[in-house]
């Protein structure tokens, strides 16, 4: 394949589940292809250069900078942004103990966060402070200070443990 | 911001990644997970006119442990490689030295072989595979493959041996030998940040390899006898790096993390994986 950077190249992939399509230039960012192309707007931009982590999304399961991925290399791959988290029933198990835990002040970041959360704790069943810490390292927050949003990922872990039950680790499952 | 136009390309095999790379000549640049050139695209640091993705070449992607080295293909993340059985054991200086490499969303997409490609003078992976004595496999256009030792691969600040027409298809980092210590440090101004120093260390009985990253313009080793005090030779070890003030760390902050630092590793001190356990009780 050789596409000219002026050329407009149809870009096919799942979007929360659903098949998506869209033309995007070689240099478009996957960013700004999901939310001008896709219309799918939750997911954020702000530092455009991979340090504030605003625009993470899933990217085969994997927690991603959107800024750091042309759309292009998105092609044919099964992608998750915020707008997949809540349901039918209302918000995710997730955002509520977010909500609960006043770990979002702004919520400019927070889409993101959720999609680095949400990541790993489909592979962390049982994480420690340090461990969550770590992973929230990868993300700024100018608001809240972060203790909030370790409290509510703590949590989580907690209920989605009690959930599957011990036997059941659900670590892993997403690779 | 956004990257200056490029044309993209997407070869489908190593041989003709290598013959468009040689049809561009410097007008290229190769990308696999992009974690470090993007950010240079974004901020149009560089402006290339062609993006070569070799990302979706199937045979790029391997870990394969061979008889004394761990062999990574250029399409290996850094969380693949990280989430290898045995890593640990196979490789114990890269279980230690990983987890510093940036985020982990950044490691999910930052390719081992990109780190190296890259040659950023403060990266770990570069340092790693200097300590260890590794080596970088190239390949060029007419199939063609060469070993490079990594201690001569690195060539200065984002500056390698690579040649234009040539891909960079795997590393290769020595296996753990039974008795050896491994041993890894890092200073940094928050974890994931770029090392101010970083530090490497092979023990092996009396000798000890000392590599330093982010401080020269490239990971440089020197080899301490343990029995010695090593007080003069760091010393002087520090001062030959060259290092310089920064917004980050004045050159003699560096020096003295060198001396400090790395009398402790070299004195088989806590590793900084100890250091850290120990703190969370």
């Amino acid at each position: 394949m050789h596409a000219k950077a002026d050329q407009r190249i149809r870009v096919t992939l799942t979007l929360n589940g659903r098949e998506r399509s869209g033309y995007a230039e070689p240099r478009t960012q996957l960013c700004d292809f999901l939310r001008h192309e896709l219309g799918a707007t939750g997911t954020h931009v702000g530092c455009e250069h991979g340090v504030c982590g605003a625009c993470t999304v899933r990217v085969d399961g994997r927690a991603s900078r959107s800024c750091l991925m042309l759309a292009v290399q998105a092609e044919g791959r099964r992608l998750d942004t915020v707008e997949s988290l809540a349901g039918e029933e209302g918000l995710s198990d997730l955002q509520q103990a977010f909500r609960r835990h006043h770990a979002l002040q702004c919520g400019f970041c927070t889409a993101g966060i959720l999609m680095s959360c949400e990541e790993f704790l489909s592979r962390v069943a049982d994480p420690s402070e340090a461990l969550v810490r770590d992973m929230l390292s990868g993300h700024l927050c100018r608001c809240t200070g972060y203790t909030g949003m370790v409290q509510a990922v703590l949590e989580v872990a907690r209920s989605r443990r009690l959930a599957t039950g011990p036997d059941s680790q659900q670590e892993n499952n997403d690779v | 911001m956004k990257p200056a136009a490029f044309d993209y390309l997407r070869p489908s095999n190593r041989r003709e990644a290598c013959e468009r790379l040689h049809e561009a000549g410097d007008d290229a640049r190769l990308i696999a997970g992009g974690q470090s050139l993007m950010a240079v695209l974004n901020m149009r640091l560089a402006q290339p006119r062609q993006l070569i993705d070799i990302a979706g070449i199937e045979d790029l992607h391997f870990i394969e442990r061979r008889d004394d080295h761990l062999a990574v293909g250029a399409g290996v993340t850094q969380a693949e490689l990280l989430e290898y059985p045995g890593l640990a054991e196979a490789v114990p200086l890269l279980a230690q030295a990983m987890p510093w490499i940036g985020h982990w969303q950044t490691r999910n997409r930052g390719t081992v072989c990109g780190s190296i490609a890259h040659a950023d003078p403060s990266a770990e992976l570069p340092l790693c595979l200097v300590t260890l004595e590794g080596q970088v496999v190239l390949e060029n256009r007419r199939g063609k493959s060469r070993r490079v030792m990594a201690g001569d691969f690195f060539q200065g600040v984002l500056t390698t041996d690579r040649r234009q027409d040539e891909l960079i298809t795997e590393v290769r980092f020595p296996l753990a030998r039974p008795g050896l210590e491994y041993r890894f440090q890092e200073v940094s101004m928050r974890h994931g940040d770029f090392a101010i120093v970083a530090l490497a260390g092979v023990i092996d009985g009396a000798r000890v390899t000392l590599g330093v990253g982010g401080v020269a313009d490239r990971p440089v080793c020197r080899v301490f006898d343990r029995h010695e005090d090593p007080g003069e030779t760091l010393n002087a070890f520090a001062w030959s790096l060259g290092a310089e003030d920064d917004a980050h760390a004045t050159a003699a902050y560096r020096r003295q993390l060198i001396r400090e630092r790395g009398r402790e590793l070299i004195a088989g001190g806590p590793s900084d994986e100890e250091i850290a356990h120990a703190r969370q009780g």
